[in-house]
């Protein structure tokens, strides 16, 4: 008997030379079939933790902007006792419920066409904008509107900035900005993350008596005064301009100026 | 085999360096040295995945059809790097925010790539595993000691612990902005390498050229 005839298919599949047609071929696809199925694996299994994660950081910063953040506490819990979320028209200024508030993805409406509008006049950078976005009523005991936490976002200098502003139930009082995903420059303009720099947005007003829009970020104070000024952030400049574009943008006509108008009025 | 595998784990950090002797993963040692948090989370995830590629890549590299032997091993790393992501973004989210697209850039560090190719090719996977702690050691060592500058002359503070007060929170300290851009790391594992050669003279490299001495007439 000779040495071939005593192994086996696979012994002499494995000793067969690396480097012929066949095999080159079969280690490809099965290195490629293997591959990919542990990649799918890993991505299918921890899903489910990753969109927790998600949501958990999305509902942290909700309570953060609204002052409401205690580190330990139930964020899910501390969450849904005190916000209302609700999917709003931007266009029209009220609240919609074409939508199922839980499932609606804001950032999912902004890629369909039926749900959202291409942008000719961009001064944020986002291309294409939701006609509709999920709004977070905070309510105090007696059940009337506190705070509105308004969803923002508008691209930086490296990145899209997705963050909340919390707006008092007057319609023209900040309570608080913060981003909660952007990938700006560490120390410089990753600094919109400074608790000192947001504390600036606290007290600041969106629009004049004669109710024209003049929150600004910027080095210096504009005419309107110190009310509507926060300070750019030194050594981020074009972080800084985005900034101020993306909460012009998003306090204007085509974001939620209808809304904000409607809240004034106490009719919403 | 002449390394022995305590050689094998400690060369790399110092005598064979993958980032001041061989200068390969120069392009992630500027972009995550910013902080020292995220350069430990680089490190770990390097050391992890070129150790496990280097294992995967010596068990089939009897296999590994020459012709195509580069693409087999990038599948090997990207598909190691993937899961590396996946899981911080399922356990660490915190931190695979601040790393984001810098772990998918691990599949591009030819620090992994230059291990895979250059041992695991030829040795066996036990070796191979060692050999990949080794050189992610070696280039973490490195990650810390750029980061450590980086993070305490550019924002003050060391893994976020605030250590010279910055003006902007009312401290004195002013921060140098430069060590924040990517840079000033150039400088930093610039002055490294020229420490490392000095204090062990055999690192530098035979010149390729020799200036001629030519005798006036």
């Amino acid at each position: 008997m000779s040495d071939t005839e005593n192994k086996g298919p696979l012994r002499r599949f494995l000793e067969a030379s690396p480097d012929s047609t066949g095999k080159t071929l079969f280690v490809a696809v099965a290195l490629c079939l293997f591959a990919s199925m542990i990649v799918s694996a890993a991505a299918v299994a921890l899903r489910p933790t990753q969109e927790a994660n998600k949501l958990k950081d999305k509902q942290i910063n909700i309570l953060q902007v609204a002052g409401l953040y205690e580190p330990g506490v139930d964020i899910t819990e501390a969450f849904s006792a005190s916000f209302e979320p609700k999917v709003l028209e931007l266009a029209t200024g009220r609240f919609t419920d074409e939508f199922d508030v839980a499932s609606f993805d804001d950032r999912a409406a902004a890629d369909d066409p039926a749900t959202s509008i291409a942008l000719a006049d961009d001064p944020a950078s986002i291309g294409r904008q939701s006609k509709y976005m999920t709004v977070y009523l905070l309510k105090d005991a007696a059940g009337e509107i506190d705070k509105v936490i308004l969803p923002i976002h508008g691209y930086g200098l490296w990145s899209t900035l997705y963050g909340f502003i919390a707006v008092e139930e007057n319609a023209n009082d900040i309570f608080g900005l913060q981003f909660y995903s952007h990938a700006e420059t560490p120390g410089l303009g990753a600094e919109v993350d400074n608790p000192r720099w947001k504390a600036l947005w606290s007290g600041k007003r969106l629009a004049d008596d004669a109710g024209e829009l003049q929150i600004t970020v910027a080095k210096t104070a504009p005419a309107a005064g110190a009310d509507f000024h926060v300070d750019a952030l030194s050594g981020a400049t074009l972080t800084t301009v985005g900034v101020d574009n993306l909460v012009r943008f998003w306090m204007g006509e085509t974001g939620y100026a209808p809304f904000l108008a409607n809240l004034k009025a106490g009719d919403i | 085999m002449a390394q022995t595998r305590r050689e094998m784990l400690l060369d790399p950090l110092v005598d064979n360096n993958p980032i001041t002797l061989q200068v390969l993963g120069i392009c992630s040692a500027l972009a995550v040295t910013s902080s020292l948090k995220v350069a430990l989370v680089m490190t770990i995830a390097v050391t992890l995945v070129t150790a496990f590629s280097s294992m995967f890549i010596s068990i089939l590299r009897n296999q590994i059809p020459s012709s195509i032997r580069i693409i087999v091993q990038m599948v090997i790393i990207a598909s190691l790097v993937i899961l590396v992501d996946q899981v911080l973004k399922a356990y660490a989210f915190e931190i695979s925010k601040t790393l984001s697209v810098f772990v998918g850039l691990i599949i591009t560090n030819c620090i992994v790539m230059g291990r895979a190719e250059a041992f695991a090719m030829k040795n066996p996977p036990i070796a191979s595993f060692i050999d990949g702690i080794g050189n992610g050691l070696g280039y973490g060592l490195i990650l810390m000691l750029v980061g450590f500058v980086r993070e305490l002359f550019g924002s003050g503070s060391l893994f976020g612990v605030t250590i010279l007060e910055t003006v902007n929170n009312g401290g004195w300290y002013v921060p140098n902005g430069l060590l924040l851009l990517p840079p000033s790391a150039f400088f930093v594992i610039g002055l490294l390498i020229w420490g490392f050669r000095s204090w062990k003279p055999e690192q530098v490299e035979e010149r390729e050229y020799k200036i001629q001495v030519v005798e006036a007439h």
